[in-house]
C-alpha cells in the first residue's frame, strides 16, 4: 500500500510527460500516421518499456523526444520535461540543444555503425562533455576516461585513444552506454540497446544498465521487441501497435493480466521453460501500412476475437480499466463513447 | 607505411617500362617516318630529296633499325644519362623542350586544380546540405551541362563571348605586346586576364565531376546513424556537419588528388591546341602529325607515369586518411 | 487422417500462385527495372530523345534535304533561313515558306553577306524530289522529307563555308557519331565480359596477369593515347575501315573499366550459394556462367555501357575536330566543328556552333539515362 502511494505521488510530478503526441510522415503514397495520440509519462528513477513489432512507431516516438525525427516528420501533442514543452522547440535550435545529450540522451541500436570510424572513442566522448559540461579539454578527457571506467571497459586510457573498428560489438555499447551517461542525463532513451548484440553480451549490458540506473537515478524509456526484456528491466509497459499505445499498465499486470488481444498474442508468442505445447503461437498476418487507413482498430484485420460491425467502423477509444492500467480495445468496453466520435 | 610505399615504388618501375613499350609501339605504328614527312613537306616547298639523302638521314639517326632496336637504344639512354632522345623538328634535346614548356604546363594545371577543389567542395556541401532546394536543382543543372560540354568547345564559345564583349578573345599567354617584355605588374596582370579562360575550361569538367561526388558522398555519410548520435549529443547543425560528413566525404576526393592532377594535366592537351597556350599539348600534337618520334614518345611515356605517380599518391594519401586502412596496413 | 488432410492443404498453399504478391515480388527483374525507369522523367525524356536522335539518322538520306558533299558556291557561310508563315504585308499563309536570297556586300566591310529577297516566295513543300539517294542503304529512293523548288533555297541552319547545307551535314553526320560509340561500346562490352569474366571467375594466376594488365592500360592518358592511335591511321583509307579503326581506339580503354565490373560481380557471385549448389550437381562451367552469374549483374553492365557512351562521344568529336578522327568526304559532329577553331568563323556565323548543341544534348541524354538506369537498377530498393 505504501509503496502504491509512493508511485502516486511520483507520477503527479513525473519526470517527462508526453500527451497526445501525434507524428506523421507524408510520403509519396499519401500520408503515414506513424505514431497517433500517444501519451505516457515516467518519474525518475523508473523504466517504462515501449514494446512493439517493427513498424510500430516506437522508434520514432523516442526520436521525437529529442527532436531528432526525421526532418520532413509532421508532429503534434506535448512533450514536457520540467514545465519545458520540448515538442514546442524549434528543430536544432539552441534550447533543444541544450537539452539533448545532458538532460535525455539516447542509446542507438546499431553500436556499430553509431559510431563515425573516422574519430577516436574518445574524441567522440569527449564532445558532448565539451559541450555540456565543461570547456577544458583535459578535465574533459578526465571525466570521459572516468565514465568509460564506470561502464565496465578495462583499460579506458588505452582505449580512450581508439577507433570504433577496434572495440568488439559488446565493447562499443558499453561505449555507447558511457557517452549517454557522460553528462548524467535524467532520461535515457535506449532504442533496442542489445539487439545486435550476442546474448551472452546482452544480459552484461543489461546488468549494467540496471546497475547504472541505481547509480545515477535517471529514468529509462526502454524501446525493444523482447518481452523478455521487458520482464527483466522494466517497471511500466506501453505496448505500441501501429502508431498506437493499445495498452498499457505496470510490468506484472502486463504478464499476469494481459486485456488486448494482441498483448496476449505477444505473450503467447514466448516460449516458456517447461511449457509442453508443442508449436508456439504466432499471431497470423503482417502489421498494415499505415497510409489512408479508415478509423477502424489497427489490429483488427489480425485480430481473433474481432466485432465485426464495431471493430472496422471506428477508432477505439482508450478504456481506463484501473488507476494504472488502460486499454484500447472494445471487448473491454468504450463502444458508446466510440459511438459518438465516428 | 614506410614499407608499403617502397613496395609500391618497386612495383611501379616493371609496369613502367612495360609501358615505355607499349608507346615506342604505337609511335612506331604510323607508315613512314618522320624522313617521309620531311621529305614531303620539301617537296611542297620545291626542294626535292632523293632516296639515296633520305637514307642518310634515316642511317644518321638511327631510323633504318627495326623499331625494338630503337627502343632498346632510347630507353638505355633514358636510363643511364637521362638523354632522352632528340627532337627532329626542333633540332634540339627532347628533354630540352619538355623542360622548357613544362614550367607553363604546370603552372595551368596547378592552378586550374586549385580552382576545380576551391570551388567545388564548398558547393558539393552546400548542394547536398541544400538538397531539393532551387540552388541544389541550379547546381546540379549546370554540372550535368559543364560535364556534357566537351572542354574545347567551351573554349571556343568562351573565346567568342570574350571576343564579342571585351573585343580580344585572349588567345595565347600574354597579349602580343607583352609577349617578349620581362615580368612586370602589367604583364602580370595580363597574363592573370589570359589565365581566365584557360583555367575555366580546363577546370570546368572536373569542378562538375567532383561537385557530383562531394555531393553524392555527402548525402550517402548524411544518412548514417552516427549523423543522429551526433545530433542527440546536442552538437550544432553546421558542427556535426563539418566534423563528420564532410571530413568523411573529403576521403574519397582527397584521394583523388593525385589522378586528378594528372587528369587535369592531359586534359587540358587539345583544350591549349585550341586557346594555342604555349604548354606542351600543341607541341605534343605537332609532333604526333610530323612523326617526330622521341617527342612524342617522351611526353606519352611522361603522361603516363604521371598517371602511374598519380595513383600512388592516391593511394598513400587514401592510407593515411582513413584509419581502418591506416590499421591494416602497419603490418605490412 | 484429419492430419493427412491438413498437411495435403498446406502443400497446396504453397504451390498455389499468389495474385497479389506476383505484381511486385514475383514480376521479372527487367520488367520491374523499367517500370522504375519510367517513374524517372528525365530519364524518360532521355529515352524519348536518345530515341528521337536515332530515328533521325536511320533515316538521315530521307530527312535531310541535301546529301553530304553538294555544295553551292554562290551561297557560302550563308545563315539560316527563317521559314515564315507570315509575309511582309502581315498576312498568314497556311503553308509556311522562305523568301529569296540575294547576295550583296556590306557597305562597310565589303563582306558578302545575304540578304532577304522579299519579292519572290518558295513554298516549303512536303515529299519532294531531290538527289538520289539509298534508303537505310537498300532502298533507292529521290524522295526528301521537305524542300523548297528551285531556285529557292532552304537552309535550316545556314550553310558553311563550303556551301553546303549544315542541317543536312548534321543529319547525315549523326550517322557516324551516334554509331561509333554504339559499336565502341559494344566491342568493350564483348571485350570487357570475356576478359573480366575469365579473370573473376578462375581466379588465381590468370586473374593477377588479366589484372596488372588492365592497370597498366588504365594508365594509359586517354585523350593522348587516343591523339596517338589516331595519327597512326594512314591518310588515305577507305571510309569503313576508318571508321572501325576509330572505334577500336574508343573501344580499346573503355572495355577495362567493363572488365572490372564484370570481374568484382563475378568474384562476389562466385561464392553465392546457388552457385556453388550449381557447381556440386555438377553443372559445367559454361553454363554456370551463362544461366547463373551473367543474368545477375547484366543490368549493372548495362548501366556501365550507358555512361560510357557520353565519353566516347565527346572523345570522338575531339579527335574528329582535331582533324585526327574521322576526315571528309565522310562527317561526324566533330568534322562539322572544325569550322569553329577559326574564333573569326564563330564571331561572325554563329551559327556554325549548331552542332555542338546536338553534341550537348546526345551527350546530356545518355547521362540522364544511365542516372535514370543505376536508380533503376535496383528495383527492390
Amino acid at each position: 500500500m505504501v509503496e502504491a502511494a509512493a508511485t502516486a505521488e511520483q507520477q503527479a510530478h513525473p519526470l517527462l510527460r508526453v500527451e497526445d503526441l501525434n507524428i506523421h510522415l507524408p510520403s509519396d503514397g499519401g500520408l503515414l500516421k506513424a505514431v497517433s495520440g500517444v501519451s505516457f509519462q515516467i518519474s525518475k528513477g523508473k523504466t517504462l518499456g515501449i514494446v512493439g513489432e517493427s513498424g510500430c512507431g516506437k522508434s520514432i516516438t523516442g526520436k521525437t523526444l529529442l527532436g531528432i525525427q526525421p526532418k520532413h516528420a509532421v508532429t503534434s501533442g506535448s512533450i514536457h520535461l520540467d514545465n519545458v514543452d520540448i515538442a514546442k522547440l524549434k528543430r536544432n535550435g539552441k534550447e533543444i540543444r541544450a537539452i539533448r545529450g545532458s538532460k535525455i540522451a539516447m542509446i542507438f541500436q546499431e553500436p556499430m555503425t553509431a559510431f563515425s570510424p573516422l574519430y577516436t572513442i574518445g574524441n567522440q566522448i569527449m564532445e558532448s562533455i565539451l559541450l555540456h559540461r565543461t570547456k577544458n579539454k583535459q578535465e574533459a578527457k578526465l571525466m570521459a576516461i572516468d565514465i568509460l571506467r564506470r561502464v565496465g571497459i578495462s583499460n579506458p586510457e588505452k582505449r580512450f585513444t581508439q577507433y570504433p573498428h577496434e572495440f568488439s560489438g559488446g565493447m562499443m555499447q558499453r561505449a555507447m552506454i558511457a557517452m549517454a551517461l557522460s553528462c548524467e542525463p535524467e532520461v535515457l532513451i535506449a532504442d533496442e540497446p542489445t539487439t545486435a548484440l550476442d546474448v551472452t553480451i546482452q544480459a552484461q549490458v543489461l546488468e549494467l544498465m540496471k546497475q547504472l540506473q541505481q547509480e545515477f537515478g535517471m529514468a529509462i524509456i526502454f524501446i525493444t521487441h523482447d518481452l523478455g526484456i521487458v520482464a527483466e528491466m522494466c517497471d511500466e509497459v506501453a505496448v505500441m501497435y501501429l502508431g498506437k499505445v493499445v495498452e498499457q499498465a505496470p510490468v506484472r499486470e502486463i504478464f499476469h493480466n494481459p486485456k488486448h488481444p494482441y498483448t496476449r498474442g505477444l505473450l503467447r508468442s514466448i516460449p516458456m521453460i517447461g511449457s509442453r505445447k508443442e508449436r508456439l503461437d504466432s499471431i497470423e498476418g503482417t502489421v498494415p501500412i499505415p497510409i489512408n487507413r479508415p478509423p477502424m482498430c489497427g489490429f483488427y484485420e489480425r485480430c481473433k476475437v474481432r466485432i465485426a460491425g464495431v471493430c472496422d467502423k471506428q477508432e477505439v477509444p482508450e478504456v481506463q480499466l484501473t488507476e494504472d492500467h488502460s486499454v484500447r480495445c472494445f471487448l473491454h468496453g468504450g463502444q458508446d463513447e466510440g459511438g459518438e466520435q465516428s | 607505411m614506410l614499407s608499403y610505399i617502397v613496395r609500391r615504388i618497386l612495383l611501379m618501375i616493371p609496369v613502367v617500362l612495360f609501358i615505355s613499350m607499349i608507346v615506342f609501339f604505337i609511335i612506331q605504328l604510323p607508315p613512314g617516318d618522320f624522313i617521309s614527312t620531311y621529305a614531303a613537306k620539301m617537296t611542297t616547298g620545291g626542294e626535292i630529296m632523293d632516296e639515296a639523302a633520305m637514307q642518310l638521314m634515316r642511317e644518321a639517326y638511327g631510323l633504318d633499325q627495326p623499331w625494338y632496336f630503337q627502343y632498346m637504344k632510347w630507353m638505355w639512354g633514358i636510363v643511364t644519362e637521362g638523354d632522352f632522345g632528340y627532337s627532329l623538328a626542333f633540332n634540339r634535346p627532347v628533354g630540352d623542350i619538355i623542360g622548357q614548356y613544362m614550367a607553363l604546363t604546370l603552372i595551368v594545371s596547378l592552378v586550374s586544380m586549385l580552382f576545380t577543389y576551391v570551388f567545388s567542395i564548398p558547393t558539393g556541401i552546400y548542394s547536398a546540405v541544400k538538397q531539393y532546394s532551387f540552388g541544389d536543382y541550379l547546381i546540379t543543372a549546370i554540372g550535368f551541362l559543364g560535364m556534357a560540354t566537351p572542354n574545347f568547345l567551351m573554349a571556343i564559345i568562351l573565346m567568342y563571348l570574350s571576343y564579342v564583349y571585351v573585343g580580344d578573345p585572349m588567345l595565347g599567354m600574354f597579349s602580343p605586346e607583352f609577349v617578349d617584355q620581362a615580368w612586370s605588374y602589367a604583364r602580370f596582370i595580363d597574363f592573370l586576364k589570359h589565365m581566365i579562360i584557360p583555367v575555366i575550361v580546363i577546370g570546368t569538367a572536373s569542378t562538375c565531376d567532383l561537385i557530383r561526388v562531394m555531393r553524392g558522398q555527402m548525402l550517402e555519410e548524411m544518412e548514417k546513424p552516427y549523423m543522429l548520435t551526433a545530433r542527440a549529443k546536442g552538437l550544432s547543425e553546421a558542427k556535426i556537419i563539418m566534423k563528420y560528413p564532410v571530413r568523411a566525404a573529403m576521403n574519397p576526393i582527397v584521394s583523388t588528388l593525385g589522378w586528378s592532377l594528372t587528369s587535369i594535366f592531359t586534359g587540358s592537351t587539345i583544350t591549349a591546341i585550341v586557346l594555342n597556350l604555349p604548354t606542351q599539348g600543341p607541341v605534343m600534337y605537332n609532333a604526333l602529325l610530323s612523326q617526330d618520334m622521341y617527342l612524342a614518345g617522351t611526353w606519352l611515356l611522361f603522361m603516363a607515369v604521371c598517371i602511374v605517380l598519380g595513383t600512388l599518391i592516391s593511394d598513400i594519401l587514401l592510407v593515411w586518411l582513413d584509419p581502418r586502412i591506416r590499421m591494416q596496413r602497419k603490418g605490412m | 487422417m484429419k492430419t493427412m488432410f491438413g498437411d495435403f492443404n498446406r502443400w497446396t498453399q504453397l504451390f498455389r500462385p499468389k495474385k497479389q504478391q506476383e505484381t511486385y515480388y514475383a514480376a521479372s527483374h527487367w520488367r520491374l527495372m523499367i517500370r522504375k525507369l519510367m517513374k524517372h522523367k528525365l530519364a524518360k525524356a532521355s529515352l524519348i530523345v536518345i530515341g528521337l536522335m536515332y530515328f533521325i539518322a536511320l533515316f538521315g538520306n530521307f530527312i535531310a534535304p541535301q546529301g553530304l558533299d553538294k555544295y553551292d558556291s554562290v551561297y557560302l557561310n550563308s545563315k539560316p533561313t527563317l521559314i515564315r508563315f507570315v509575309d511582309t504585308d502581315g498576312k498568314f499563309h497556311f503553308r509556311p515558306f522562305v523568301y529569296g536570297m540575294k547576295s550583296d556586300r556590306d557597305p562597310v566591310t565589303l563582306r558578302k553577306l545575304f540578304v532577304v529577297d522579299t519579292t519572290v516566295k518558295y513554298p516549303v513543300k512536303f515529299f519532294v524530289k531531290g538527289e538520289e539517294y539509298k534508303l537505310l542503304g537498300l532502298i533507292p529512293s529521290t524522295t526528301h522529307l521537305f524542300g523548297v523548288e528551285e531556285p529557292g533555297r532552304l537552309f535550316l541552319f545556314g550553310t558553311d563555308g563550303m556551301g553546303r547545307d549544315l542541317f543536312s551535314r548534321i543529319v547525315l553526320g549523326s550517322q557516324v557519331s551516334l554509331t561509333i560509340p554504339l559499336v565502341g561500346v559494344g566491342i568493350s562490352f564483348i571485350l570487357g565480359l570475356v576478359i573480366g569474366g575469365i579473370s573473376g571467375y578462375f581466379g588465381g594466376m590468370i586473374d593477377s596477369v588479366i589484372q596488372r594488365l588492365i592497370e597498366i592500360i588504365r594508365s594509359f592518358p586517354t585523350l593522348p593515347l587516343w591523339m596517338a592511335l589516331s595519327a597512326a591511321i594512314p591518310p588515305r583509307v577507305p571510309i569503313v575501315q576508318m571508321f572501325l579503326y576509330i572505334t577500336i581506339i574508343m573501344a580499346f580503354i573503355e572495355w577495362t573499366g567493363l572488365a572490372r565490373v564484370v570481374r568484382s560481380k563475378f568474384i562476389s557471385l562466385r561464392n553465392e550459394d546457388y552457385v556453388m549448389a550449381a557447381k556440386i550437381s555438377g553443372v559445367k562451367d559454361s553454363k554456370i556462367i551463362l544461366v547463373h552469374l551473367i543474368p545477375g549483374f547484366l543490368s549493372y553492365l548495362v548501366v556501365t555501357m550507358t555512361l560510357a557512351i557520353p565519353s566516347m562521344i565527346i572523345g570522338e568529336t575531339a579527335m574528329s575536330f582535331l582533324g585526327l578522327g574521322i576526315r571528309s568526304p565522310a562527317a561526324s559532329w566533330g568534322v562539322l566543328l572544325q569550322e569553329a577553331q577559326q574564333i573569326e568563323n564563330v564571331a561572325l556565323y554563329p551559327w556554325k556552333l549548331i552542332p555542338l548543341g546536338f553534341v550537348v544534348v546526345t551527350v546530356l541524354a545518355f547521362n540522364f539515362l544511365g542516372d535514370g538506369l543505376r536508380d533503376a537498377a535496383d528495383p527492390y530498393k
